[in-house]
């Protein structure tokens, strides 16, 4: 059993030799972002507007400049200067990098925006929603001509969200990624029905060399002793 | 070595890069500037990296990998930034680089300028012969609205405008050309198709209007206004439209590359020509706005600057840049 190909992992290999793996955005995430900051954008135009109200054609010229500058490189200058983060994205934890993890420039924010003309089409995205299920890495067309990846952002949660629980110690045999699905269980198991975590240990326990069965308990229990507690 | 002899060992380094990496809501480090972590940072994330390559060969707690992985990836992001020189790329670009990317599509510029000059003089001289025709691309209002815009007989030219209202064209003009512009651009995605079908729409309409206007004999209210921005606008619109056929050519003949990878490498050069192509229309735009509709001007005057600036476009495109291209 692979855990990483279940998940939205992707693995970027660095000089360094190692390596770090990102956390892909998906679909729904992304267009939540993007209503964030489409509403934003609406709410500035509404607010200029009224206040370019008061200096005739001088502020109608001034209101479609803005309103040119922000259509077209609002996300621009966000993820230039703010490591990838417009305030949408910002919101659901998310960030535009390149494809190898490095922050993104310049001529690489200008293509993927100014091709969202393209994604846009024909109504609501259907272009870029086509191409984001298409491929392996919820890649729009902007994003594929300028190859970058929107990714979750790296948050610091160094306490572990481990429900506590007496710890149990790990039968011998189990390999990294393995031990990784089992904490990852433990870490999201708060937020799972009572059905699914006992589903989800069904699955897990099969994991366990001896065989046999393991309540979720357990598993928590387990994970709790791979954490050190 | 045992895992908590590990920990020991490094928690305070490790404390002490997060605190740094993941600032708290209060001190935020602006993670752009690079300059603010010292000079031991890149020692720092080498020897971070190394902790965790050990980490995972030693099979320490995923926990503890997990830990790791998120400080280098975080770090990763840091020291990867590219610092560019802003100012002097902009010089570069301006005195040679923009003018050399030109060069290097001539023949998608050709292209592009066959498709819109071909079908705008098409207009223009079918007009002269047949007027009736100017009712296939413009409705009976535009033509009315047209009319009244460059009426010899009326003071003022072009349109209606008073001085605050030149300010409010600029912003027209940098609103909407520009963006048709870069929609050229980006519509050339789809096979080059969406271009072409920009380029035409756009010559069409123009020459119809020239056409007819010509026809009526508005000739000297119609071309001394459109005289002076005609270089930057008409080339902009080619080269928007250039930049559109490099993007979708990468896709229907890539050569020995995938497809993806040609349209990666393409749209960076494409993306590269249209920031010279966004500063001509805004200098388009200027010059409609401020020096287009003075009709006190007389009409040759109007006319040496507007082939003035098609002689200095063209020779910036043809000649600029081309020492350091060798």
């Amino acid at each position: 059993m692979d855990a990483y190909n279940l998940d939205s992992l992707n693995a970027v290999q660095t000089p360094e030799g190692i390596e770090i793996n990102l956390r892909l955005a998906g679909i729904w995430p992304r267009s939540v972002a993007w209503m964030i900051d489409t509403i934003i954008r609406g709410v500035i135009y509404f607010v200029l507007a009224l206040v370019v109200n008061q200096f005739g054609k001088f502020g109608t010229g001034l209101l479609l400049i803005s309103i040119f500058i922000m259509e077209w490189f609002y996300p621009v200058l966000f993820e230039v200067l703010n490591n990838g983060v417009t305030p949408g994205k910002k919101s659901l934890g998310l960030q535009v990098v390149n494809a190898d993890g490095t922050p993104i420039g310049w001529s690489s924010s200008m293509l993927r925006n100014i091709l969202r003309t393209v994604d846009f089409l024909p109504l609501f995205y259907g272009v870029g929603l086509i191409s984001m299920l298409m491929n392996d890495k919820f890649q729009r067309l902007g994003d594929l001509a300028a190859d970058t990846l929107v990714v979750y952002r790296q948050q610091n949660t160094s306490e572990s969200q481990i429900p506590e629980a007496p710890a149990l110690h790990l039968p011998p045999g189990l390999n990294l990624k393995e031990q990784q699905a089992i904490i990852t269980f433990a870490e999201r198991s708060s937020q799972l029905s009572e059905e699914r975590k006992e589903e989800l240990a069904g699955i897990l326990s099969q994991l366990k060399p001896a065989g046999g069965s393991m309540t979720a308990d357990e598993l928590i229990r387990l994970a709790n002793g791979l954490a050190g507690r | 070595m045992k895992q908590s002899a590990f920990e020991n060992k490094n928690e305070i380094f490790w404390r002490e890069l997060e605190s740094r990496i993941f600032p708290g809501s209060k001190r935020k480090l602006r993670s752009r500037q690079l300059t603010q972590l010292d000079q031991h940072f890149p020692e720092q994330y080498r020897r971070l990296c190394h902790h965790l390559a050990l980490a995972r060969s030693r099979h320490y707690s995923p926990v503890l990998v997990n830990r790791l992985e998120k400080l280098v990836t975080a770090c990763h992001q840091m020291f990867y930034q590219r610092k560019t020189h802003i100012l002097s790329s902009i010089l570069l670009y301006i005195t040679g680089g923009f003018a050399q990317s030109v060069r290097n599509e001539i023949r998608w510029v050709m292209l592009s300028a066959m498709l819109f000059f071909g079908s705008f003089l098409a207009m223009l001289i079918t007009l002269q012969y047949e007027p009736d025709m100017v009712y296939t691309v413009l409705d009976g209002q535009q033509i009315a609205e047209m009319e009244a815009m460059y009426d010899p007989t009326q003071d003022r030219i072009g349109r209606e405008r008073q001085s605050d209202t030149d300010f409010q064209m600029f912003g027209f003009y940098i609103f909407n050309n520009t963006s048709i512009g870069l929609r050229t651009f980006a519509s050339g995605l789809l096979f080059g198709v969406g271009s072409v079908i920009t380029l035409l729409f756009n010559g069409l309409v123009i020459g119809s209007v020239a056409g007819y206007l010509t026809f009526l004999g508005y000739t000297s209210s119609f071309w001394s206004f459109v005289a002076g921005h005609s270089a930057m606008e008409l080339m902009a619109i080619v080269l928007s439209g250039a930049a559109g056929f490099k993007l979708g050519f990468a896709i229907i003949s890539p050569g020995r590359k995938s497809r993806l990878r040609s349209l990666r490498d393409h749209a960076r050069e494409a993306i590269y020509m249209m920031y010279g192509v966004a500063l001509m229309f805004f200098i388009a735009a200027f010059i409609e706005a401020y020096w287009s509709s003075i009709t006190s001007i007389a009409p040759v005057i109007k006319y040496t600057v507007g082939i003035l600036f098609w002689i200095l476009l063209l020779l910036y495109f043809v000649f600029a840049g081309r020492k350091r291209a060798t």
